[in-house]
């Protein structure tokens, strides 16, 4: 295959930033692997994936696994994702309290984006700010 | 094959155990890239075998394969913990191979690094699934601890009701904040040191007896 570096301009518009918004609903009807490659194809096409409701600490681990096997240095330039989610961090007063609570909801709303396209510009409890960028 | 091989071992040990009464535990370092995690792994081993688990390095994904060293005797206050240390390549959710570059490799071996980095984490990821009973997660204390994939990787041992203890680590550099981390994971406890002056090794060795042994 050729070294692609660059955007494809395939089937995906080079204009504008794709953002697929993805209900709870819709994810809970789905495996794990199902949910894992409905995020990853969004990626992989350059878009930025919305969760409504973010995934299980297994699924994130399975996520991860995935996305490294399918880093091909060399190859279409996928670099990895991207990710952020709140509440942000697991050991912040949400997550304790939420745990007090006996609330194991994992965090909610989550956007991942390609590595190579978005950068977290700030992020605390109460916003995550990011920048996406065209190529 | 590797995969396999690992399950195939998992229950040869887990059937194993069920008829010994127990082998050492296996204790997984885990953390982002250039922590200090081989660093560690190599002065417990030091500390306590005489030689060492890998190379260290400040460029990041050094190590890309999940490197063991087994029976690990740790004595403490006349009693004695026996673990396997596992360190691991460094857990990110992006590699760019272009970051080696900076680093003065050549794009050849980069692109090599790169792939070798992939499979390691994915290796590692697997692992902390299955194959660890306890997980020292090392943070370099000069660093932000806020970041997503620390979260995710505490979120995920949490998950496994894995023993872990937070490692502060480089805290013989000025802009190293212990607070900074404790405020990050005040559910867990959190210990400082210095894995290459080796500083606190002795609170280090008793937390690892109090916890993993
Ligand atoms: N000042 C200081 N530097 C440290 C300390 N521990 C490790 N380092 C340095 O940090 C760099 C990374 O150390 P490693 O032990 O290779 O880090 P690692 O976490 O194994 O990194 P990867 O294998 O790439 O994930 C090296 O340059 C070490 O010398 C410490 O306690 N203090
Ligand atoms: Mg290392």
């Amino acid at each position: 295959m050729a070294e692609v570096t660059t955007d494809d301009g395939g089937e995906t518009p080079t204009e504008g930033i794709q953002i697929d918004m993805i209900s709870a609903d819709r994810m809970d009807g789905l495996r794990t692997m199902e949910k894992i490659r409905l995020i990853l194809d969004g990626v992989h096409d350059d878009n930025i994936v919305i969760l409504e409701s973010g995934l299980q600490p297994e699924e994130e681990s399975k996520l991860i696994e995935r996305t490294m096997t399918e880093i091909n240095p060399d190859g279409d330039g996928f670099t990895g994702i991207e990710i952020e989610s709140y509440p942000g961090g697991s050991g912040g007063d949400n997550g304790f309290l939420g745990r007090l609570m006996g609330n194991d909801e994992p965090n909610t709303l989550t956007v991942i984006g390609p590595a190579d396209r978005i950068e977290t510009l700030h992020k605390d409890e109460t916003l995550i700010s990011t920048l996406v960028t065209r190529q | 094959m590797g995969i396999l091989t690992d399950l195939r071992s998992s229950i040869s040990r887990a059937t194993s155990s069920l008829f010994t009464g127990g082998e050492p535990k296996r204790i997984g370092i885990y953390g982002p890239p250039n922590a200090g995690k081989t660093t560690l792994a190599n002065r417990i081993a030091r500390d306590w075998t005489g030689d060492a688990v890998g190379p260290e390095s400040h460029v990041p994904h050094e190590t890309r394969r999940a490197r063991r060293k087994e029976n690990v005797e740790i004595k403490r206050n006349g009693k004695s913990v026996t673990i396997d240390v596992v360190d691991t390549p460094g857990v990110t959710t992006k590699v760019d191979y272009k970051e080696f570059l900076e680093h003065d490799i050549e794009k050849e071996d980069a692109v090599r690094r790169s792939r070798e980095a992939t499979e390691g984490v994915a290796e590692a990821m697997h692992w902390l699934r299955e194959d660890v009973d306890g997980v020292i997660y090392v943070l370099d204390a000069t660093e932000d601890p806020f970041t997503q994939v620390n979260t995710m990787l505490v979120g995920i041992i949490e998950s496994q009701d894995l023993p872990v203890l937070i490692f502060a680590n480089k805290i013989d550099l000025d802009e190293a904040s212990v607070q900074r981390v404790s405020n990050a994971f005040p559910q867990h406890e959190t210990v400082p040191l210095s894995a290459l002056e080796g500083d606190n090794m002795d609170e280090v060795y008793d937390k690892i007896a109090e916890y993993f042994g």
